[in-house]
């Protein structure tokens, strides 16, 4: 049963990188990282519930913190405007 | 009955982060593959989420996971306004066949 929840993921994390590497624009790429960036949040979830261990809980809160900041990070590069107005 | 609970749960929430990812994939343009990808990752990631919470019973686990739901609930939408936000400004074009643009509409006023 959890192998089937890991080739599902991994199945996702695949098609997200397809349109990392793919993507013909940067606005495609920021969209994809965030994507991928959720995926593994809940890849960190089943594997604690697969080990029993809730360390891995904290390094999906931490992924979820650092993929947020950073895509926020992309979009107002995107966007034209200098990091810190 | 709470083991069947937090299963379909889960599978439910992998089957709709693999929907979102399709999306991803085979949509024509930036804006479709944002409102395609971020709503049913969203949802399928905290149904996988409170579906560990459910199987792994009250303890430290299942708070850190509902925590992170409730995290992700804020926080992507927020990612993708600022995404679609940033994509408009750096000037990527509508999908040829898209019939409205009411930012350009807004923003010309």
């Amino acid at each position: 049963m959890i192998t089937l929840f890991y080739i599902g993921l991994l199945v996702c994390c695949f098609l997200c990188l397809y349109r990392i590497g793919r993507g013909p624009s940067a606005p495609d790429r920021t969209v994809a990282i965030d994507i991928l960036g959720i995926v593994i949040v809940g890849f960190c979830a089943i594997l604690g519930l697969a080990t029993k261990k809730d360390f891995y809980l904290n390094v999906a809160l931490a992924w979820a913190l650092l993929s947020f900041i950073g895509t926020i990070a992309l979009a107002k590069f995107l966007e034209g405007r200098s990091f810190d107005d | 009955m709470t083991d069947i609970i937090g299963y379909m749960l889960i599978i439910i929430g992998i089957l709709f982060d693999i929907f979102g990812c399709i999306g991803l994939v085979r949509f024509p343009d930036v804006y479709n593959r944002l409102q395609a990808s971020t709503k049913c990752v969203t949802l399928g990631t905290i149904l996988l989420l409170v579906g560990v919470a459910v199987l792994s019973g009250l303890g430290a686990m299942s708070a850190k996971a509902i925590i992170c739901a409730v995290f992700i609930l804020i926080t992507s939408p927020t990612a993708a306004h600022a995404i679609a936000k940033g994509a408009y400004a750096s000037g990527v074009q509508l999908w040829e066949k898209s019939v409205v643009d009411k930012y350009a509409e807004k923003s010309k006023k």
